[in-house]
């Protein structure tokens, strides 16, 4: 049946943003905890667990993340789990978000010189108290404003999970657009609604990066 | 877990992969070809054109960079013919894969020509060099070196991302997958398979840039 796009059609978008949002949150998070694994490993003294981080960072970027959405929602029901949008979203999302934020993080502890580290060692700090107290705080100011980009990619990417049936910002437009066939209006919404989260992340993100440049 | 993995049938349907993966190539050949023609024109027109025509190419660059490519891919294909212009999902395609990457490329050209310093080429010519070696030698070629190694990435990204295709029904590799399943119902060992022609062309992808980069580059 086709009705008229009105003004519940734009509340009902504007609220399907929020499962963005929730989506983009929830695969920051896990996206994040893998990152950190990643990046540590990447750092460690041990070559193979260096090499391992590396070949995951290197696999999830070369595959498109699609593919990671379709895999686990296909995939969960092998191993006994429900299909279920929101858990394979949220692991594909874990699993590509944990790649790419590992290599910045990765490039963030790297850009610490090597001399640091042996002045913590030369304390006689241990190779975790060199990171925590030396490399890390260091790190963190160089890793934020690319981790603030990579967040606006990640919001944008959430698109995909329509893909799987996954209920989000550009799902509902898809089935907006199927009952009062404007695409036109419904996709130029959609798009105003993901600028207005995105673009002042970008914004944000080039500030940071402005400052940190300024501070050197 | 008692699944038993079954790639025969999935296998079975080679020439069906095949054309699609020659597709995903056509569209990131055309894409990567027309958004290097765009970012050029951007970042040209973003730094010496006129003001507004300034302005303009900011606000493109700002909307592209700032809204998903699937929306985009979506307000071609189905938003279009409302205004009267019908299009093919291939052709809808290239059309969003070029706007989008232009986007992007236009930021990194730009980022490029920005990278030289207005004292090189003076230097440039108070040696004697022409304009046209002023252009080639001091801001064409170290610029390129420059926005290379972004340029290169960016298009291993578009590469993959042109799987959003599928979602159009455009019969790219992505696509291919989706049909596959449906005859042969192997849903996982699908998308394993079309992982993995998508990790080794983004690997044959790196190693060309990485080859083209010694040819044009590193003997200077």
């Amino acid at each position: 049946m086709i009705r008229e796009f009105g003004f519940i059609d734009f509340m009902y978008l504007l609220a399907a943003a929020r499962w963005t949002v929730a989506l983009s949150g929830v695969a920051f998070l896990g996206g994040g905890l893998v990152g950190l694994l990643v990046a540590l490993m990447r750092v460690t003294p041990l070559a193979p667990v260096r090499w391992l981080a590396t070949i995951y960072v290197q696999a999830v970027q070369g595959t498109p993340l699609l593919a990671w959405l379709f895999l686990f929602y296909f995939g969960l029901p092998l191993v006994g789990l429900v299909v279920n949008p929101w858990i394979a979203a949220a692991t594909a999302f874990a699993i590509y978000a944990g790649a790419f934020l590992g290599d910045i993080w990765r490039g963030a502890l790297a850009a610490i010189p090597r001399t640091q580290w042996e002045a913590g060692a030369s304390l006689g700090l241990s190779f975790l108290d060199q990171l925590r107290y030396i490399i890390m705080p260091q790190a963190v100011r160089i890793a934020i404003p690319p981790t603030v980009g990579f967040l606006v990619q990640l919001i944008k990417n959430t698109s995909l999970a329509a893909a799987i049936g996954f209920v989000e910002l550009t799902r509902e437009a898809q089935i907006t657009n199927a009952s009062t066939f404007r695409p036109m209006t419904v996709f130029v919404i959609v798009a105003a609604i993901y600028f207005a989260m995105c673009f002042p992340l970008t914004q944000w993100s080039r500030y940071l990066e402005q400052r940190l440049h300024v501070a050197r | 877990m008692g699944y038993r993995f079954n790639f025969r049938d999935v296998f079975a349907q080679q020439d069906f992969l095949l054309e699609g993966l020659v597709l995903t190539l056509q569209l990131s050949f055309v894409a990567m070809a027309l958004g290097l023609l765009v970012g050029v024109t951007g970042a040209a027109l973003r730094l010496y054109g006129p003001r507004p025509v300034r302005a303009v190419v900011a606000t493109y660059v700002e909307a592209i960079r700032n809204t998903p490519l699937l929306v985009q891919l979506f307000l071609v294909f189905f938003g279009l013919p409302s205004l009267g212009i019908r299009l093919d999902a291939t052709t809808a395609s290239i059309i969003a894969l070029t706007v989008n990457l232009g986007a992007y490329a236009t930021e990194i050209v730009r980022a490029g020509l920005q990278a030289i310093p207005r004292a090189q080429i003076e230097a440039g010519v108070s040696l004697g060099l022409s304009r046209l070696q002023v252009f080639r030698y001091i801001v064409l070629m170290p610029a390129l070196r420059v926005m290379y190694p972004a340029l290169a990435s960016q298009f291993i990204l578009l590469m993959l991302a042109t799987s959003v295709v599928s979602q159009i029904s455009a019969p790219d590799l992505f696509h291919t997958a989706s049909i596959i399943q449906s005859r042969t119902f192997r849903d996982f060992e699908v998308y394993i398979v079309v992982a993995a022609l998508y990790l080794a062309l983004a690997l044959a992808f790196r190693l060309a840039f990485a080859g083209l980069y010694q040819v044009a580059f590193a003997r200077r």
